[in-house]
């Protein structure tokens, strides 16, 4: 077990650091320019500052100082257009990550219980009418869009009830990010992230306990006398839950990453959203800084899932061909 | 049990082979082959069905659109005509309530007045001497922007009206600068075709509330409400009544006739330009020699929604097969060679698809347009993108396969009887892969519909032009505006959720198809 963790590891890692060099290396060669409307002497010490982080110098030779300062300095270069050239690119960085956190862990909270009895329901229902409406349902919301559903409410809880707000408050005008006012403007934006992770959630909770309810322990359990319902909970959930959770741990995992369409519908002032500013300015370190990021959640999220299984199961060993 | 054994008597025995011999007798039923009888069982689902119906009417949608548009085509566009609501000509004439390019909205009195003056000034013509028609008249103008009024709402003591009005019609009128020929031409058009096309241009004086703007035809106080002379010779400000006649302020000579064009930009009399005030709905048809025909409306620069919507999807679609096609051939190659060979081979080719698998792909799609972009074109380097890592998928379920097949015994003798690697692997194992590839090929679709869609929603390819568009970028067009232009959003919304739900049935349809392990559950 322990030796199947350690390969896994350190397969992940090779795997990040193959990826992040080859995102280095397209991204610094592309030219750098100034930002516009500097005076002389600011031009001056971001050239002094490009020197000093090896601008002028051969690709491999700048990915060198590039390691370097990382792991010396925790330096990732600065955020050079888009908060001007003295502020870090990870500062930066970090100064968006609340606002993401915020949205998807909301709407983390929302979508797992409600997916999860969905998806109960519609098993426990299989082939009545409730469990065609469910499943109606969660075609409709896994194929439509994200952004689609996001102009829905945005129409619906703006437009017609007046609810909501049409966009989230900055964090000026709510007075910071975790607060009522922050979470009153960010409901439409949580219940248009929530859709489509219901109806996932949904239909693998019902794929996996309709399985699991026909399974001959489940006779077995009914025959000993158990009620139907004392069944369920104890024998069926209990098994169908095995690939659930890692599910939902991965999607706990995946809240730091956000989801860059809604943050620029609701123009949260996220992680997501700064992808796309960087990209539109041409911010090279913040593009790279978000890019090891992606890289890394998404790492990180695909090998928790695969270790968690054998951690919540026994029976499932790792590592076995 | 009253399991009695019957009683038959001996005489109705008979042998089966007396003295003959017993052959093979040819199948009178016609065999069922895998993809026969995955088609067969694909016929069966009705989700499936329904969802490659609406499929096959989207893509006709696609091509058949530009085809019966006769008056224009895609690149055509319209500078005043922007943002419009759904609007067929002859329909709106009827006046059925609906393609009549109608908006619905609340305006405040002045605006409410201006819009109705336009079906004023538009229906005073030579035959009446321009004399003017009262706002209650107007509205049953074919020419008239108002189609409806709703309600009245007063509110701080101004009252707001809720209309419905024709978009197309509420450009009203504009300012031209022609030359004396052109203005020939217009002319000879008007006695032609019989449709007022210049109108008496206005005067600059203190009643005309913006002089740069031709539809404030009408005497009005410097907040813009109308003015009307009373008999002491004293204006005052009227509100809006049904009976009220508005007081023209056009630009009249010393005999009291008004005037059609002012000499602009030099010259003397016999060779300057003319300014002339003429509506763009009829000028519309003079240029263009049709009326404005939008069946879903014009999009945020003036093209025609419906045709760019047919431009787009085709796009969507090409690009979506096209990687789908691409992937498919890539996968069956990399992930046969994988399957077959295994051992080292194996190993390396899984790590290099490991490595490939983990890049996100937004990362890749924003660096390829950035690298690729300018160079070999937007769509290209989208395609590649998406080629990149997309392949990966179907390699490892023909890999699978491939592990399964490959070890059974009729592959060894088909090696024992001498076949090349090569013929094993397409002519013998291969086939047993098809089933799984085609199924993730299809769901490869919805995918790339989806991908490319947010791609040009969040900016990051930029698939807009003159000569084609795609789904995504006219959803990204709309984004600012929709709230105020519902149609933008809704139509390319519409067509790209119905795509994504029909692509994701018939992908599952086809996948439960070739499962064989599912033949025969459901009947």
């Amino acid at each position: 077990m322990l030796k199947y963790v350690i390969k896994r590891i350190v397969l992940m890692l090779f795997t990040f650091f193959i990826i992040c060099t080859m995102c280095f290396m397209l991204i610094r060669m592309l030219p750098m320019t100034y930002p516009e409307g500097l005076t002389a002497a600011q031009k001056a010490e971001i050239q002094a500052l490009w020197t000093a982080y090896g601008y002028d110098k051969p690709i491999i030779v700048q990915f060198g100082i590039y390691l370097r300062n990382i792991f010396t300095k925790f330096d990732f270069g600065r955020a050079w257009r888009l908060s001007g050239y003295t502020t870090e690119a990870f500062d930066f960085f970090l100064g968006k990550m609340p606002m993401t956190i915020m949205v998807n862990f909301c709407s983390v909270l929302l979508s797992t219980p409600l997916g999860i009895l969905l998806g109960i329901y519609a098993a426990i229902k299989k082939n009545k009418w409730q469990d065609s409406v469910i499943s109606v349902m969660i075609m409709l919301f896994v194929s439509v869009p994200s952004y689609v559903y996001a102009f829905i409410v945005q129409y619906l809880l703006y437009f017609k009830l007046e609810w909501f707000p049409l966009v989230v408050y900055s964090v000026a005008d709510a007075g910071g990010v975790f607060t009522w006012k922050m979470f009153y403007s960010m409901v439409p934006a949580i219940i248009a992230l929530s859709f489509g992770e219901i109806a996932y959630l949904c239909r693998f909770t019902r794929a996996e306990l309709t399985e699991t309810l026909t399974s001959d322990y489940m006779l077995l359990a009914r025959t000993k006398g158990l009620t139907r319902a004392q069944a369920t909970v104890r024998h069926a959930l209990k098994n169908a839950m095995v690939p659930i959770l890692p599910m939902i741990i991965s999607s706990f995992i995946s809240i730091i990453g956000g989801s860059m369409i809604i943050e620029q519908i609701f123009s949260i002032n996220g992680v997501g959203q700064l992808y796309i500013q960087a990209i539109n300015q041409l911010d090279y370190d913040v593009f790279m800084v978000d890019t090891i990021f992606y890289t890394f959640v998404g790492l990180l999220s695909g090998i928790i899932v695969d270790l968690s299984y054998g951690f919540i199961d026994p029976r499932i060993r790792m590592g076995e061909r | 049990m009253n399991n009695k054994i019957p009683e038959i008597s001996s005489e109705k025995f008979r042998f089966v082979n007396n003295g003959e011999r017993i052959t093979d007798v040819k199948l009178e039923t016609k065999p069922v082959g895998y993809f026969k009888d995955a088609l067969q069982r694909f016929g069966k689902n009705k989700a499936s069905i329904v969802a490659t119906v609406i499929i096959s009417l989207i893509i006709l949608y696609a091509f058949l659109v530009p085809l019966f548009t006769f008056s224009h085509d895609a690149q055509f566009r319209d500078n005043y005509y922007k943002m419009k609501e759904p609007r067929i000509d002859k329909i709106a004439k009827m006046k059925l309530g609906f393609l009549d390019g109608g908006r619905k909205d609340t305006l405040n009195e002045r605006a409410f007045i201006n819009m109705i003056a336009l079906g004023v000034a538009a229906e005073s013509n030579e035959a009446n001497g321009y004399n003017v028609v009262s706002l209650g008249e107007a509205l049953e103008s074919e020419l008239c922007p108002v189609i409806r009024l709703s309600d009245i709402k007063t509110q701080n003591k101004d009252n707001y009206y809720t209309t419905r009005f024709d978009s197309v019609l509420s450009v009203g009128f504009i300012y031209k600068q022609v030359t004396q020929d052109e203005y020939k031409q217009m002319l000879d058009w008007q006695n032609e075709t019989g449709i007022q096309l210049i109108y008496p241009i206005i005067a600059d004086n203190e009643f005309s509330f913006d002089a740069t703007d031709a539809n404030w035809w009408y005497k009005t106080s410097a907040n813009g409400t109308p003015l009307k002379k009373t008999n002491n010779g004293q204006y005052t400000s009227r509100s809006y009544k049904e009976d009220l006649v508005l007081e023209d302020n056009y630009e009249r000579d010393s005999e009291g006739n008004v005037k059609f064009f002012r000499f602009v930009g030099g010259g003397d009399a016999s060779t300057a330009s003319y300014q002339v005030r003429i509506l763009y709905y009829s000028y519309y048809q003079y240029i263009n020699g049709f009326a404005p025909n939008y069946l879903l409306g014009t999009d945020s620069s003036g093209y025609d929604l419906a045709l760019r919507m047919a431009s787009g999807i085709r796009l969507s679609l090409i690009l979506a097969f096209s990687v789908s096609i691409i992937n498919f051939i890539i996968g069956a190659m990399y992930g046969a060679v994988e399957g077959y060979y295994g051992g080292a081979v194996d190993i390396i080719m899984e790590r290099i698809s490991d490595i490939l698998v983990e890049v996100p792909f937004i990362v890749v799609s924003t660096l390829f347009q950035i690298h690729l972009a300018k160079k070999v074109g937007a769509v290209p380097s989208l395609l590649f993108a998406f080629v990149l890592t997309g392949w990966i998928g179907t390699a490892s379920g023909v890999r699978t396969q491939f592990y399964r097949f490959k070890n059974q015994e009729y592959v060894m003798a088909a090696r024992t009887l001498g076949a090349s690697d090569a013929r094993i692997i397409w002519k013998h194992i291969f086939p047993n892969s098809l089933g799984t590839i085609i199924t993730s090929s299809a769901l490869v679709i919805p995918g790339v519909i989806f991908s490319e869609s947010m791609l040009s929603f969040l900016g990051i390819v930029n698939l807009g032009g003159s000569k084609f568009t795609s789904l995504g970028q006219l959803l990204s067009d709309a984004s600012s505006k929709w709230i105020s232009y519902p149609h933008l959003m809704f139509y390319p919304a519409l067509i790209i959720s119905l795509l994504m739900i029909c692509f994701n049935l018939f992908g599952n349809g086809l996948r439960d198809a070739f499962n064989p392990s599912l033949r025969g559950v459901d009947e």
